[in-house]
């Protein structure tokens, strides 16, 4: 499949003039005009843990330090150049932070465990340099919640800058990303995170990339020479804001990916936005979604509800300022398979005031002649195809657009209401008290080996009871660190993966057992 | 010493097998317990419990990273219906000829599966593919390496009744177990509150439903990890595990922790065996052209008990297996054919180094702690388990044919 021409598909066409754009063209009498500083606010759709109430009371702006929460007490460790980063968070223990000072590291930093800040340390424009030479995978990866990544220069990997996968309450914040593989910033299957304050470009397909996550704010961030300048992808309650995005091949995407777990992308303001001249050509990994993206796109929305966008200027794109369509008819155009599972429309689409000039100067030729079909010309600002419910734009009469005649009138004006999506750090996920999480690991662990009075892998609990009567204590130091006592039964592995709490609590559960 | 059925001389499995049913059935009383990883509950039911449950996830999924819960899966079944599945499932009686169990192609031993790339079924029938594992089957929405089956109870009629598996239907396989009359026991022990005294098919997928949702998995050396003792798994192993979630390698994208599955369809692209034609998997299920050549992302838990590899069993190991995704994007898809790859298939060129660390990192995922009992004799006085396919067995089935049907 050739990059940047999947568009090209000449039977669409067919199905166009066959009648599956609803449009009507507009009358001459004088355009519908909207003061946007007058109307009221959008107020967004109840978010699904209830917890709608608390957004916004964070911070009043859009940015935010409070999403990882507070670091008061942490202890605080310094690599110097020459040390390796990993080495300090392997030996770190959770409520960390890692200073790194300026210098060059060669290295794939790993963290699965909650509360390590990861400090670059910046000194006179001088900062920690993470290398990978075109050879290492990642720059950084991280499952634990809680994790800050601040201050660094990441370059030349070949696979994403900082990856996060099911990490809660992040921030990442000050980084340069350059010349580095398929993704700057991917955090992935997360709640509750920020993305600001970071320089991204030369990546091969999104700079930013927000895969699978809620609640996440992408702010002040500059991106270009990119495939994908930002992308919201299977995600829902994201704001993308404030973001300067050029020379990329799409600007700003909100998309469904069909095939993944997660099944919905919703709730997404892309607001007051640098949007201008994203007319790279397309140099994206052939299958990959954004490897059918048109060079010389403004924002592209594709399956996803309720997208708010808002006072963003979208400025110098050949094809198009906005596109929205959907995924059936994004799978005759393009590699886009239709997902059974995901509603398929772009529905709720909110279009307010946007600065929008000299796009689509030089757009694609399916474009073009679906215009011609309808009898539109011009160079198009904003091109909608396939179905959309309860969608709505403000002063329509300001843009050349297609298929847009039919949406209503909004009736608010702005988000200014809506200061963010975030949330206090989400609770950490183990929630249970020791004596519940006692007689889960009881059930899922140790029963596995241990009858109450049958010889299984392990001795009978009975047994093991009449040695440790009142001595739970003796059980843990055992379990801690078995050694083989009893010939006819094989070495017990070591529960050393169990917290002491934990440990303690189950001997006590399993000398309390009666059956 | 646990299994035994196979390796017997086959002279003396067929003395076992002429003992008439009545004599060698002496009372068979079902467990009352629950298999261990679940507990009983005062309803008299078993569900599962796991390190797992103490954690999250995105959208309640069940995908995500090393401390995420678990997806959605089926428990509740009592500890007799889970041990009668199991004396089903290890009884050839279930097949028309009385020659081979569920466990001829789902050994507990060899990971569930049969050690072939292609399972073989009655009269040495070679099936269309490769022997799925079933460890974990509790947590899969889509069963079948095309994701045509939806629950247990709908994919075990696939192989009951296909003529080239178990070759059974509807009419002999009840009139077998109705005719056995510990089954008639074993039933009414399992199902008390049936009104009808005859066996009824829909128990008997419940209750190999049962069984099967009882093989847990979930105490390897990754779990551990996971968990958070960071010492459970050596420095290969952690880079390997750091290579298979990297963004080259993109492993973990489909195959995403905690069950190491996304539960998704994927067109990958792997080659088929010499000589066999095209497999198109999903595009029949969903008839979506573009899913040819698609199928079930496979949970890789055990992964390293189940060789050989992918639908067909085309890869005989693990280091094979790897490999196949730095090949480059579609390098083995057949001249002519066109397929839609997963975008996730690329050019990642792995190093060997690191394709030998994605090895060492898949051995981590063993557990098989809770490999249930092969019962030592089933209800219909047959061998259990009977042929492994990977014994001649052509004598066996012959004399049985007169026997059991």
């Amino acid at each position: 499949m050739s990059k940047g021409t999947v568009f090209a598909l000449i039977v669409a066409l067919a199905a166009f003039a066959g009648g599956m754009i609803v449009g009507k063209s507009g009358g001459d009498s004088a355009p519908v005009m909207t003061d946007s500083s007058a109307g009221v606010s959008y107020v967004a759709p109840v978010q699904k843990n209830g917890s709608a109430e608390k957004v916004g009371e964070l911070v009043s702006s859009g940015s935010s330090t409070n999403v990882a929460g507070s670091s008061a007490g942490f202890a605080v460790v310094v690599v110097e150049e020459g040390q390796s980063i990993q080495a300090a968070v392997t030996a770190a223990s959770p409520r960390t932070i890692i200073q790194v000072m300026p210098g060059t590291y060669n290295e794939t930093i790993y963290i699965d465990k909650d509360d390590i800040r990861l400090i670059g340390v910046i000194k006179e424009s001088s900062r920690a340099i993470l290398d990978g030479q075109g050879f290492m995978n990642d720059a950084i990866l991280y499952s634990g919640n809680n994790i800050v990544i601040e201050g660094f220069i990441i370059t030349k990997y070949k696979g994403n800058g900082i990856m996060g996968q099911a990490g809660n309450n992040f921030e990442i914040r000050n980084n340069i990303i350059v010349d580095t593989g398929v993704y700057g910033i991917f955090p992935q299957l997360g709640q509750n995170g920020v993305v600001e304050l970071n320089v991204i470009s030369g990546i091969e397909d999104a700079a930013i990339y927000i895969g699978m996550s809620d609640n996440i704010h992408v702010a002040y961030n500059e991106v270009f020479d990119s495939v994908a300048g930002i992308e919201i992808e299977n995600s829902r309650h994201s704001i993308v804001e404030g973001n300067y995005v050029y020379n990329n091949t799409g600007g700003i995407l909100a998309f469904i990916t069909p095939g993944l777990p997660i099944k919905t992308t919703y709730d997404v303001l892309i607001r007051n936005n640098w949007i201008s001249g994203n007319n790279t050509k397309n140099f994206g990994a052939p299958g990959s979604t954004v490897g059918g993206i048109p060079a010389g796109t403004g924002i592209m929305v594709m399956a996803a509800d309720d997208v708010v966008i808002e006072n963003n200027i979208i400025t110098n794109h050949k094809t198009i300022g906005i596109m929205v369509l959907d995924h059936n008819t994004a799978a005759q155009l393009t590699n886009v398979t239709v997902d059974p599972e995901s509603d398929p429309n772009s529905d709720g689409l909110k279009v307010l005031d946007n600065l929008m000039y000299n796009n689509g100067y030089d757009t694609i030729d399916e474009i073009k002649a679906i215009m011609l079909s309808e009898l539109k010309t011009g160079n198009p600002d904003i091109f909608m195809v396939g179905p959309s419910k309860d969608s709505c734009i403000i002063n329509r009469h300001r843009y050349v657009t297609f298929g847009v005649d039919d949406l209503a009138e909004c009736g608010f004006t702005n988000t200014d209401t809506i200061a963010n999506y975030l949330l206090p750090p989400v609770e950490p996920r183990a929630r249970s008290t020791p004596e519940e999480r006692a007689k889960v690991t009881y059930m899922a662990v140790c029963a596995g080996c241990h009858t109450y009075t049958g010889r299984m892998i392990g001795p009978p609990v009975k047994i093991i009871q009449a040695l440790y009567m009142d001595n739970p204590e003796g059980i843990v130091d055992y379990i801690t660190n078995p050694v083989k006592k009893r010939d006819d039964y094989p070495e017990m592995p070591p529960q050393d993966y169990l917290d002491e709490e934990t440990r303690l609590a189950v001997a006590k559960y399993m000398l309390s057992r009666k059956r | 010493m646990r299994y035994f059925s196979h390796k017997l001389p086959s002279v003396f499995a067929l003395a076992l097998m002429l003992i008439p049913f009545a004599e060698a059935a002496p009372d068979f009383v079902l467990s009352e317990h629950c298999p261990p990883s679940f507990e009983k509950m005062d309803n008299g039911t078993c569900e599962l419990r796991n390190l797992y449950q103490f954690y999250d996830s995105l959208q309640d999924k069940g995908v995500g990273g090393t401390k995420t819960s678990l997806p959605a899966h089926r428990d509740g079944f009592s500890p007799q219906q889970i041990d009668l599945g199991r004396y089903l499932f290890f009884d050839p009686a279930l097949s028309a000829d009385g020659s081979i169990s569920c466990a001829s192609c789902h050994h507990p031993d060899k990971g569930f599966s049969d050690d072939r790339a292609l399972s073989i079924g009655i009269n040495g029938h070679e099936v269309s593919r490769s022997s799925p594992t079933l460890w974990n089957v509790a947590f899969l929405k889509r069963l079948f390496w095309d994701a045509r089956a939806e629950s247990l109870e709908e994919q075990a009629r696939g192989p009951l009744y296909h003529p080239h598996e178990m070759g059974n239907n509807e009419v002999q396989l009840r009139q077998t177990l109705n005719d056995t009359p510990s089954y008639r026991s074993l039933f009414r022990q399992a199902f008390p509150q049936a009104e009808a005294t005859e066996i009824e098919l829909q128990q008997v997928y419940t209750a190999l439903t049962a069984f099967q949702t009882s093989l847990i998995s979930l105490n390897s050396r990754y779990d551990r990890y996971a968990h958070g003792y960071h010492a459970a798994l050596n420095e290969k192993e952690i880079e390997g595990m750091n290579v298979f979630r990297s963004f080259v390698a993109r492993c973990a994208e489909c195959h995403t922790p905690p069950l190491f599955t996304n539960q998704q369809i994927a067109v990958i692209g792997t080659p088929e065996p010499e000589g066999r034609a095209l497999d198109v998997g999903a595009e029949t299920t969903y008839d979506a052209v573009k899913l040819k050549g698609g199928f079930r992302v496979p949970s890789l838990r055990n992964i390293a008990k189940t060789a050989p590899y992918m639908h067909s069993g085309r890869f005989e190991t693990l280091r094979e297996t790897v490999e196949f995704y730095t090949g480059g994007r579609g390098h083995a898809v057949p001249e002519g054919v066109e397929m839609h790859l997963h975008w996730h298939i690329w050019e990642p060129n792995l190093t060997d180094y690191e394709l030998d660390r994605l090895v060492d990192f898949l051995g981590t995922l063993t557990d098989e702690t809770f490999k249930p009992q092969i019962p030592e004799r089933v209800p219909s006085g047959l061998t259990p388990i009977d042929h492994s396919p990977n014994t001649a067995v052509a004598g066996n089935i012959t004399i049985l044919k007169g026997e059991s049907s």
